[in-house]
């Protein structure tokens, strides 16, 4: 079994330290400055720690030994994908959210990756600068146990944005993944219509800013400039792929000429290039077998989604869950384990 | 009503659909910036001459047609497409045989409140005498300022009573979340003078149309409008508006549908996870949508397989809160004989078509 989102977190900034210049030591000690804080999950909130994940000390999912044993010794899981949740796209000072980034994966390398090879991680970049992404790509892309770079699904623009090729360049130079992730904090309001009141709306909100997302990577033209990219969608929910690819392939057919790169129906280009992890799953009312296997039919391949847990994450719904629609054997081997497999090329 | 006698035998025969219909999404547009200044107030007639609409700018994709438009739906007089109410009535009302329409004018938001205050007024006065006294079929949306809700309220009160009028009218883009307690005096006098509140495609609230910043091309402008709907119904639903005014009813237009059921799912388990948060969210969220929000069918959904189609009435189970619309006049217009798959149960069809709005804006039968 692959487990393809596993949070990974820092106990605390100062573990990062040992891995920044002595200029922001006095920076981040005169500042106070506690770390990029976007709220993505509140500590208080349910969804923030299923009940046991939270340490003695630290958030949920900073305590190395726990982690391991909650994932690997009581999930029985294979490979884990850790997908930290550092926000750098937050920080409206380029040179310390490159430089924090560079910290992170550095630390993620010592303290995660060397230390169990059943482990996989993404890069953390300063989504808010593409050029010094693409050159942290290049610094640490070529160590193996990096599968995947990290891009907030709130970011300053869509990321099909001409803006942006720089990290879908040094991606694809490093055969790496894409993986957009539930979150990020970039000062614009995460709704078309500005803020949300409560942190449930957000939460729920953010469903609509993937489908965003989806749409810009195909029409912009993502996919087109740069036909190796992979993209997960991670926390994203993934109920809402059918009807988005039925609007999408609607309004193709209607305004392709705007668009005239993208030669295929959208829905094409996501069952080539996007992939969607399973925790949440957005299910009918008491887990409505029928329905849900509809929407799994709807889909129209057998490739798209990857299971995961979203450890230590509360949706409030068991992440195996939805596998009591998945009817056939194969399906679920696909979900659980191959399709991710292939994706992240382990 | 006077439809062109050529455009009425025109193909008629063969295009209706056997049935009564009711088009719930038309756009009447001014003939002339002109033309509407003769029912505002001198101030405002001078201040819109000199300076003309002030809107949130920086935010145009220049769409695919002139003014949205399908390129027949220029009347021969030359004034622009929804303008011109004979061409309106032989080409769409005649045409097709529907047996009333609700107009939505898009007028556009004003930043100076005031001044969109007098011209919601002027444009409703002149709905009145251009559209509604002349064609009984048409029955319009109130426009108002959304953005100063205590002016938007006393336009309610000053014209809902007029029986030309069948809901209040809002876009989707609007500047904060609908649910929030700014828009509630709003809401307040929709109930009051029971009427349903319209939110309709497009708008700009002055933020991007994605959460993530703003797209480059029209179509994920024109496309954005699902992704601009869903956050407005989580608003609404988890800020208890319909658990304060329990009458109110909500129309959501040209958004599209086919979002309803997985986001129906993630409130209903947000909610049960997190209900905590939103205490006037007291009955569960699938539960207060299908009572208190309507959807219009354009632009209708297009799986390649029409059972994929029917699946989703199933999901959504909101058969009585569908209701059909062209659009017109715009290119993305639905037809009624063309847009749904194959195969929907008459019964479900009639209130799509029809019954359904009837129930909702209190139309009086015309037909046998």
């Amino acid at each position: 079994m692959i487990d393809t989102d596993i949070h990974n977190e820092l106990p605390n900034l100062d573990v990062l330290l040992p891995y920044l210049d002595e200029h922001w030591h006095v920076y981040l000690s005169e500042s106070a400055f506690v770390g990029p804080g976007a709220n993505d999950y509140p500590s208080g909130a349910p969804i923030s720690a299923i009940e046991g994940t939270s340490p003695d000390k630290g958030p949920p999912g900073s305590d190395y030994d726990l982690l391991v044993k909650h994932i690997f010794d009581d999930a029985q899981t294979d490979t884990g994908i850790l997908t930290c949740g550092f926000r750098s796209g937050s920080i409206h000072n380029h040179d310390l959210a490159a430089d924090l980034s560079s910290a992170v994966n550095d630390w993620q390398i010592e303290h995660w990756l060397d230390r169990d090879d059943r482990f996989r991680a993404s890069i953390i970049v300063p989504n808010q600068n593409p050029v010094r992404s693409a050159a942290e790509i290049e610094r640490v892309g070529d160590h193996p146990g990096f599968v995947q770079v990290m891009l907030p699904v709130r970011g300053d623009a869509p990321y099909g944005n001409l803006r942006y090729d720089p990290i879908f360049e040094a991606a694809s130079n490093k055969g790496l993944a894409i993986g957009v992730h539930f979150g990020g904090a970039p000062g614009l309001p995460p709704t078309p219509s500005g803020w949300p009141s409560t942190y449930v709306e957000e939460y729920v909100d953010q469903a609509a800013i993937f489908q965003s997302q989806v749409m810009s990577l195909i029409v912009e033209g993502v996919f087109d400039r740069f036909p190796d990219t992979r993209v997960a969608l991670i926390e994203s929910g993934w109920t809402w792929v059918p009807s988005t690819m039925w609007r999408i392939d609607k309004e193709w057919k209607g305004l392709r000429r705007d668009t005239p790169w993208v030669k295929r129906r959208p829905s094409d280009y996501i069952r080539d290039h996007i992939r969607l992890t399973t925790q949440p799953t957005d299910a009918p009312k008491h887990n409505d077998i029928d329905q849900l296997n509809q929407i799994i039919d709807q889909l129209g391949s057998e490739d798209i989604l990857m299971y995961a847990s979203d450890y230590p994450h509360n949706h409030g719904v068991d992440p195996g869950a939805f596998l009591d629609a998945v009817e056939s054997d194969e399906l679920k081997q696909k979900i659980l384990h191959d399709n991710a497999k292939q994706f992240y090329r382990l | 009503m006077a439809g062109s006698p050529q455009t009425q035998t025109n193909r008629s025969a063969e295009k209706r659909t056997q049935q009564t219909m009711i088009d719930c999404d038309i756009h009447n547009a001014p003939q002339s910036p002109e033309l509407v200044r003769k029912f505002l107030p001198d101030r405002w007639k001078t201040y819109h001459k000199k300076y003309g609409g002030r809107n949130y700018t920086g935010s145009y994709y220049p769409r695919a047609v002139p003014n949205a438009a399908r390129h027949d739906a220029w009347p021969p007089s030359g004034l622009p497409p929804g303008s011109d109410l004979d061409f309106m009535r032989a080409q769409l009302l005649d045409e097709w045989g529907f047996e009333y329409g609700i107009l939505n004018c898009l007028a556009g938001g004003q930043l100076n409140l005031e001044f969109g205050a007098a011209y919601a007024r002027a444009l409703n006065d002149w709905q009145v005498a251009e559209f509604t006294d002349p064609e009984p079929r048409l029955k319009a949306s109130i426009l108002v300022p959304f953005e100063a809700p205590d002016l938007a309220a006393e336009e309610i009160d000053r014209v809902a009573p007029h029986d030309g009028f069948v809901q209040v009218l809002s876009t989707v883009r609007t500047s904060e979340p609908m649910g929030r307690r700014k828009y509630w005096p709003i809401y307040e006098a929709a109930s009051r003078n029971g009427v349903p509140i319209g939110v309709h495609f497009g708008g700009a609230g002055g933020g991007p149309i994605t959460g993530s910043g703003w797209p480059s091309h029209y179509i994920e402008d024109h496309g954005g409008m699902p992704q601009s709907f869903q956050p407005q119904i989580t608003s609404l639903i988890y800020e208890g508006v319909f658990e304060r005014y329990p009458h109110l009813k909500f129309v959501m237009i040209e958004g599209g549908f086919g979002f309803m059921p997985p986001l129906m799912w993630r409130l209903d388990r947000a909610w049960e996870l997190m209900g905590d948060e939103i205490p006037n969210c007291e009955q569960r969220p699938s539960d207060t949508i299908r009572k208190h929000i309507w959807l219009t069918t354009q632009p209708v959904e297009e799986p390649d397989k029409p059972e994929h189609f029917y699946q989703l009435l199933d999901q959504m189970d909101m058969d009585d809160r569908l209701m059909f619309a062209t659009d017109y006049p715009h290119w993305d217009f639905d037809a009624p004989d063309l847009c749904f798959p194959p195969g929907m149960d008459p019964a479900v069809k009639q209130g799509i078509m029809s019954e359904n709005a009837r129930l909702l804006y209190g139309l009086s039968p015309t037909q046998d």
